[in-house]
C-alpha cells in the first residue's frame, strides 16, 4: 500500500511527540512496546473477557470486530448485514482513496503526544460504514483486547454513518491476565452525515496498572444524531479522555452518558465538549460517578454555543462512597451568542442513610444494600443497548466489589 | 410469646423520647397503639425495627425468646420482624420488582426469573403487575400506591410480626378497605402477630385488634379492648382522655 499520503501526519505528529496534554497526568510512554508477544491462537480467557464488555466472539454473531494486540483476529461477517462495512481500517484506506479525507479530520495528530505516539505507532483499528439510508439495527460489535505485558496498543478507528443511515456499535476495550501493565490509545474518528444518527456504546475492563488514553472526535451534520455511552466499572491505573463533538449541521445533536463506577486508587479524568456551531444544535452530557476505595475522579464538561437557537446542558451526579475517595465536578458553559441557552447541574453526595436502611428493612446486609444502591444510582437505562447487555451491565454494577461496606463510611447497624 | 419490650427507654440524640414502654404481642395478636403526635409511637416502631438514630438506654426487646436490642435491622428482618414504613423513601433505578423480589429473598439480578413470585405478590395487594413492576420504587407513587407497596415488600418477606406505622395516612378509603382486607387475610392464614401504629379507628376496622394502647409522653399510658377506648377516644380526644386515666391512676 502506497503510505505516502500519510507523510505528512507523521511529521506533524513527530513534532508532537513531546507535547503535553491539558488535562491529566503526564504518561511516560517510553515504558510501554509496541512489540506483541506472537499468539497462535486466541487465549482461552479472551471470549469471557470479551463478553464482560459486552462483545459475544461467537460464529453466529454478524459483524465482529476483535483485534488481539495488534492482530486482526476476527472481522467477520459483515457482508451478512444489509448495509454495513466493517474491516480492518488498513484494507479499508487501501480499498478507499477516498478515506484519506476523513483520516485525522475529526481530531488533529498534533492535539498532543498520545495522539501523534498513536499514529506513529499506529496498530489496526477498525473501520465501520453504514451506507446511506441503511437501518442497521443489529449492534455491530468490537473489540481491542491487550495480552501482552508492557504493550502499548494504538488502534486508529473511523466510523461513518452516511447521509440517512442509522447504527448502533458497543466496543468493548479489555485486558487479558497476562497482561498487567498497558497502555491504550484509541483513536477514534466520528462522521455523522446528514440525518444520520449513530448509536455508540463504549464498555471498559482495564486492568489496575493500565494507563488509557483515548482521543475521540465527532463531526455531526445537520440533523445528525450523535449518541455515546461510556461505561467503566473496573479499576484502572490511570485513564483521561476529553471527546469532542462538532455539530456543524443545523439541528444536530450529541449527548454522553457516562456511568463510572470508581474503584481502588484509579484516576479517572473524564469529559467531552459539545461545540453548538449551527442553528438549532443541541448537546447533553450526563455522568454518573459512584467513588470509592482511594480513587479520583474528575469530570470535565464543556459546551460552547455558537449559534442561535442552540441549547446545551450538562450533569454530574455525584456519590461518594468513602471518605478517602475524591470526585470533581469541573463544568464550562461558554456562550458565544446572544440566543444560546446553556446550564449545568451538579450534585455529589454521600449515600443516603434512609434508603439504606430502608432497603436493609427488607432483610438485605449492609454490604448488598449498599451495592444495590450504588446499582440503582448508576443504573444505565442507555439509549440504544439491547436489553441483554443493559441486563449484564446490571448485573456486573451488582456484583462489583461486594467488600466495599467494610471500606464505606457507614455504619450498617 | 411474639414480642416482649421491657422497660424501654430510647434517646435520640441523646434526647429521651421512650420513657419505660412495656409491651407484649402474642402470637397472631394483633395490637394497636394510639397517640397524639409526638406521643412516641414512631420512634417504637422505629426502635423496633432497629434504626440505629435510636439509641435503647435501658430495657429489652425480646423477639420470638431472642433478646435482639442489639440487633441490627436486617437481622430482625431475617428473624421475621417486618416494618411498613409511614413516608417511605423514593429510589430510581431500582424498580418495585427488585424490591420485592430482594425481600422475598431472590437477587433480581443474578437470577433467571423473579417475574412469577412478584405477580403473585402484586396481585394481593391490588397492584396491577403490568402498570407497576417495572416502576422505579415510590417514584412518583400516589399516598395509597406507596402503602400497597410497603405491604407487598412485607409480604414477600413473609415475617412473623408486622409493625404498621401509620399505614393509613393519605390513603383514601377505597385503598383503605384494600390493605385492610389483605392485611387481614396475611395475619390469619400465617398466625402473624401486629403493631399497628395509627391516629384513626378505621383501619382497625379491618384489623380487629385485641388490644389498644395509647402513647403519651414516651410511655403507654392506657391499655384496653376497642370497645372500650375507641368511643372514648373519639368522644373524649386523647388529652382529656389521658388525663382522665392519669387523674385515676
Amino acid at each position: 500500500m502506497d503510505e505516502g499520503w500519510r507523510e505528512k501526519f507523521k511529521l506533524k505528529a513527530m513534532e508532537a511527540l513531546d507535547k503535553k496534554a491539558p488535562f491529566g497526568n503526564d504518561v511516560d510512554l517510553s515504558r510501554f512496546t509496541g512489540k506483541a508477544v506472537s499468539r497462535d491462537a486466541i487465549p482461552d480467557e479472551a471470549p469471557s473477557k470479551a463478553l464482560e464488555v459486552g462483545v459475544e466472539l461467537s460464529e453466529k454473531k454478524g459483524g465482529t470486530y476483535f483485534q488481539l494486540d495488534h492482530s486482526v483476529i476476527l472481522s467477520q461477517l459483515a457482508s451478512r448485514i444489509k448495509g454495513l462495512e466493517l474491516m480492518p481500517i488498513d484494507d479499508a484506506l487501501s480499498k478507499y482513496d477516498w478515506l484519506r479525507q476523513y483520516y485525522w479530520k475529526a481530531l488533529s495528530v498534533e492535539q498532543d503526544k498520545y495522539t501523534a505516539t498513536a499514529e506513529l505507532n499506529r496498530t489496526k483499528g477498525y473501520f465501520i460504514r453504514a451506507l446511506a439510508n441503511e437501518k442497521i439495527t443489529q449492534p455491530v460489535q468490537a473489540c481491542l483486547y491487550i495480552d501482552s505485558e508492557g504493550l502499548l496498543q494504538a488502534p486508529h478507528n473511523i466510523i461513518i454513518a452516511e447521509e440517512g443511515s442509522e447504527i448502533n456499535i458497543v466496543t468493548g476495550c479489555t485486558v487479558g491476565s497476562r497482561a498487567k501493565r498497558a497502555a491504550h490509545l484509541g483513536i477514534t474518528e466520528f462522521y455523522v452525515k446528514k440525518n444520520a444518527k449513530v448509536i455508540f456504546t463504549m464498555i471498559h475492563s482495564w486492568g489496575e496498572e493500565t494507563y488509557v488514553r483515548p482521543r475521540t472526535g465527532a463531526i455531526v451534520e445537520e440533523g445528525g444524531v450523535f449518541i455515546s455511552n461510556y461505561v467503566l466499572i473496573k479499576p484502572v491505573r490511570d485513564i483521561q479522555s476529553y471527546p469532542t463533538a462538532y455539530l456543524l449541521g443545523r439541528g444536530a445533536k450529541a449527548k454522553f452518558n457516562s456511568i463510572i463506577y470508581a474503584s481502588k486508587d484509579s484516576i479517572i479524568d473524564l469529559g467531552n465538549r459539545i461545540i453548538l456551531m449551527e442553528e438549532g444544535s443541541s448537546g447533553e452530557s450526563v455522568f454518573k460517578v459512584v467513588a470509592t476505595g482511594t480513587s479520583k475522579v474528575y469530570n470535565r464538561g464543556q459546551i460552547i454555543g455558537q449559534s442561535r437557537d442552540t441549547k446545551g446542558h450538562l450533569e454530574c451526579r455525584g456519590m461518594i462512597l468513602c471518605p478517602t475517595a475524591s470526585v470533581i465536578a469541573i463544568p464550562e458553559l461558554i456562550a458565544e451568542h446572544s440566543d444560546t441557552e446553556l446550564s449545568h447541574e451538579a450534585a455529589i453526595g454521600k449515600l443516603q442513610e434512609e434508603q439504606l436502611h430502608y432497603i436493609m428493612s427488607r432483610g438485605i446486609p449492609p454490604d448488598e444494600a449498599i451495592s444495590i444502591l450504588v446499582k440503582g444510582f448508576l443504573d444505565p437505562g442507555l439509549p440504544g443497548l439491547p436489553e441483554n447487555l443493559q441486563a449484564e451491565i446490571r448485573r456486573r454494577l451488582f456484583i462489583i466489589d461486594r467488600g466495599l461496606a467494610k471500606g464505606s463510611s457507614f455504619k450498617g447497624e | 410469646m411474639m414480642l416482649e419490650v421491657q422497660d424501654l427507654y430510647v434517646s435520640i440524640d441523646k434526647r429521651e423520647v421512650l420513657r419505660g414502654v412495656n409491651l407484649t404481642v402474642e402470637e397472631g395478636e394483633v395490637v394497636a397503639i394510639m397517640g397524639h403526635n409526638a406521643s412516641g409511637k414512631t420512634t417504637l416502631a422505629l426502635t423496633l425495627a432497629g434504626f440505629p438514630q435510636y439509641s435503647v438506654t435501658k430495657g429489652r426487646i425480646i423477639f420470638r425468646g431472642e433478646d435482639i436490642t442489639y440487633k441490627a435491622i436486617h437481622e430482625r428482618a431475617k428473624a421475621g420482624l417486618a416494618i411498613a414504613f409511614q413516608s417511605p423513601p423514593a429510589i430510581r433505578g431500582i424498580k418495585l420488582r427488585d424490591m420485592i423480589a430482594l425481600a422475598g429473598g431472590i437477587n433480581p439480578w443474578t437470577s433467571k426469573s423473579d417475574a412469577g413470585f412478584v405477580e403473585t405478590i402484586l396481585r394481593k395487594v391490588n397492584m396491577e403487575p403490568s402498570l407497576y413492576m417495572d416502576r422505579e420504587l415510590n417514584v412518583g407513587f400516589s399516598g395509597g400506591e406507596r402503602k400497597r407497596s410497603e405491604l407487598a415488600q412485607i409480604f414477600a418477606m413473609r415475617p412473623k410480626l408486622i409493625i404498621l406505622d401509620e399505614i393509613d395516612s393519605g390513603v383514601d378509603i377505597d385503598s383503605l378497605r384494600v390493605l385492610g382486607g389483605s392485611l387481614r387475610e396475611y395475619l390469619e392464614a400465617n398466625r402473624c402477630s401486629a403493631i399497628v401504629i395509627t391516629h384513626h379507628r378505621h383501619i382497625l376496622q379491618y384489623l380487629k385488634p385485641n388490644k389498644v394502647h395509647i402513647m403519651s409522653n414516651g410511655r403507654i399510658v392506657l391499655s384496653g379492648t376497642y370497645e372500650e377506648l375507641i368511643p372514648k377516644i373519639e368522644s373524649l380526644g386523647y388529652e382529656a382522655l389521658i388525663k382522665g386515666a392519669t387523674a385515676s391512676g
